[in-house]
């Protein structure tokens, strides 16, 4: 389990990371979503202990990251891929991690096997490995201390789509284990396949978190009527904010039945009447993070 | 805590790891100073530039300077640059190659990392240096072998353990460049500017001040260290290399391990 209480991180005057709060919990995959610079990276770097906090602390099973005896051990980290010497080959990067954990010689091969690296590939150099080998052979490194806890940031760049299909699962299984999983992202729809629940921020604050159901749910209801103009006062008289789309379609955050009984109490014939699905999910994280995301500022 | 509790009880009981010993973590740094290919050929150089510069005092040396201390001398020079170099390469590439993201998460306390680092390096230095004059010393018998001369070895032991010493604080500058700098190429940069471009200075200032000239010993740390390589040196000149030492190698390898406890690895 991952804690992350009231994190504050400040550059000066800039705060990348503006008092955040959620927990990752263990048996399921958290995703931890938000546009560019919003401060996912840092967040994870706080929990990793390789950035200092300004205020408020983040614990993996109730301690500190410094305060494990053999981190390799409870949490496997893997914050960027190409943060390995090239000048290494991807085994013997293997084994520096397995010798400083003082695991067995053997769990070197068990992993190259499970991230399905060749022996030649192995053998090769990190400067010579394209950007998916990299991530094999960081999630071998994250994993080859068989840790409780997983913290990923974007580990899906570079991977192919089989290579995506493959950390899925792997991902799954390991939550399905009893195992904690925190992985990063800025693409909506790789986050939306795996996470169980869900942490989004934008500008270093989070904008919204809790399971993918609930956040779903909360993305409220499409309708659309050949009277759009009148339904949206409809809705309006009865304290619903309804947003027109540029296909026509109303979009409000009330149930769709609530939506329903409105229109037939104005009389308006409907045309369609559905929960906003994942699509609804995806306009959510779009308007969550309007204001902070660079194209928004930018315009 | 209840959630925590019930986790507990769904996870199979697990070993309680124990901290990863300090002695691990030098093996592990020496390692990694053997384990690329720039790190082999760095190792490697040591060897490779005591036995060329041995080869070419047998070539190039006139009969009569044919001792062991020309030897000695003649290897002393490329060891002042690759021992430091492999000090500084064991420390900045974590930041330049940015393996420290690894490296400090896997090792979650920054002084054990550096202390590991520091220790696998003068070990380097300690073995290493020993291995270069012996070289030398093979040099010394081949070549007076060769030239018929009589075989002459002008450096004691003593002698050859304050050079030893010597090489050392070299690497130890090398070392509190590349924790001050923690870059690659600006630490080896400013090794060169601080070994050749600093004693330059002070000399020049020497000659023309006369107030500096009694002072140098005492703030010219390359000058205070020359007592290590002609001999014995005098408590007054112990007293210099402290002092000196203090100023140019202690005092800024403490602002550098200040900045790396408080830095973000990247």
């Amino acid at each position: 389990m991952i804690t992350v209480e009231t994190l504050t991180k400040k550059y000066g005057g800039f705060t990348a990371v503006d008092n955040i709060t959620f927990t990752a919990r263990s048996g399921r995959v958290t995703g931890f979503l938000g546009p560019n610079g919003a401060g996912k990276s840092t967040t994870l770097r706080v929990i990793a202990g390789l950035t200092p906090p300004t205020f408020g602390s983040a614990t993996i099973s109730g301690r500190r990251f410094a305060d494990l005896p053999n981190p390799g051990m409870e949490v496997g980290v893997l914050l960027d891929a190409s943060a390995q010497h090239a000048g290494r080959t991807g085994r013997e990067s293997l084994i520096v991690a397995q010798r400083l954990m003082g695991l067995p010689a053997r769990r070197v091969p068990e992993m190259l096997e499970m991230v399905s690296l060749t022996d030649t590939e192995a053998g090769r150099r990190v400067r010579n490995y394209s950007l998916g080998m990299r991530q094999r052979l960081g999630i071998a490194t994250a994993l080859i201390g068989d840790p409780e806890v997983l913290i990923l940031d974007e580990p899906a760049n570079g991977l192919d789509p089989a290579g995506i299909r493959w950390m899925r699962d792997l991902l799954r299984n390991y939550a399905n284990r009893g195992g904690t999983v925190l992985l990063s992202s800025h693409l909506l729809h790789e986050i939306e396949v795996i996470a169980d629940d869900l942490v989004v921020i934008g500008n270093g604050r989070i904008v919204a978190q809790g399971t993918k159901a609930e956040l779903l749910e909360a993305a409220g209801t499409v309708v659309r009527s050949p009277r759009v103009g009148d339904l949206q006062k409809a809705l309006g008289a009865s304290g619903l904010t309804a947003t027109r789309s540029a296909d026509g379609a109303l979009r409000t955050d009330a149930d769709p039945e609530l939506v329903g009984q409105i229109a037939l109490l104005a009389r308006l014939a409907l045309t369609e009447l559905k929960t906003a699905d994942s699509t609804g999910l995806e306009e959510m994280f779009l308007e969550l993070t309007e204001d902070t995301q660079r194209e928004g500022a930018a315009a | 805590m209840t959630a925590v509790a019930v986790e507990e009880q769904i996870r199979t009981p697990r070993v309680v790891p124990r901290r990863v010993p300090l002695s691990r973590v030098t093996a592990v740094e020496l390692r990694k100073m053997f384990d690329t290919r720039s790190g082999f050929w760095l190792m490697a150089s040591i060897v490779i530039a005591a036995t060329m510069a041995t080869g070419a005092v047998i070539l190039f040396a006139p009969d009569g300077e044919l001792t062991y201390s020309t030897f000695a001398t003649a290897i002393g020079f490329p060891m002042a640059v690759i021992l430091p170099m492999i000090a500084i390469l064991s420390v900045t590439s974590e930041w330049s190659q940015r393996s420290g993201l690894t490296t400090f998460t896997l090792v979650p306390h920054r002084g054990r990392v550096i202390s590991a680092k520091a220790i696998s390096s003068v070990a380097v230095g300690v073995v290493s240096i020993p291995l270069a004059f012996a070289i030398g010393a093979v040099g010394n018998v081949v070549g007076t072998s060769i030239t018929g001369t009589v075989m002459v070895w002008d450096v004691s032991l003593t002698d050859g353990f304050y050079i030893m010493l010597g090489n050392v604080l070299g690497l130890l500058v090398g070392f509190m460049l590349g924790v001050l700098i923690r870059n690659s190429a600006g630490s080896i940069v400013a090794y060169f500017v601080y070994s050749l471009l600093l004693p330059t200075v002070f000399a020049l200032l020497a000659a023309s001040h006369a107030w500096f000239r009694d002072l140098q010993p005492w703030v010219d740390f390359n000058y205070a260290q020359g007592a290590l390589f002609n001999g014995s040196p005098s408590g007054e000149q112990w007293a210099n290399i402290g002092t000196a030492g203090a100023i140019w190698l202690a005092l800024p390898l403490a602002v550098g391990l200040t900045l790396v406890m408080r830095s973000e690895i990247k």
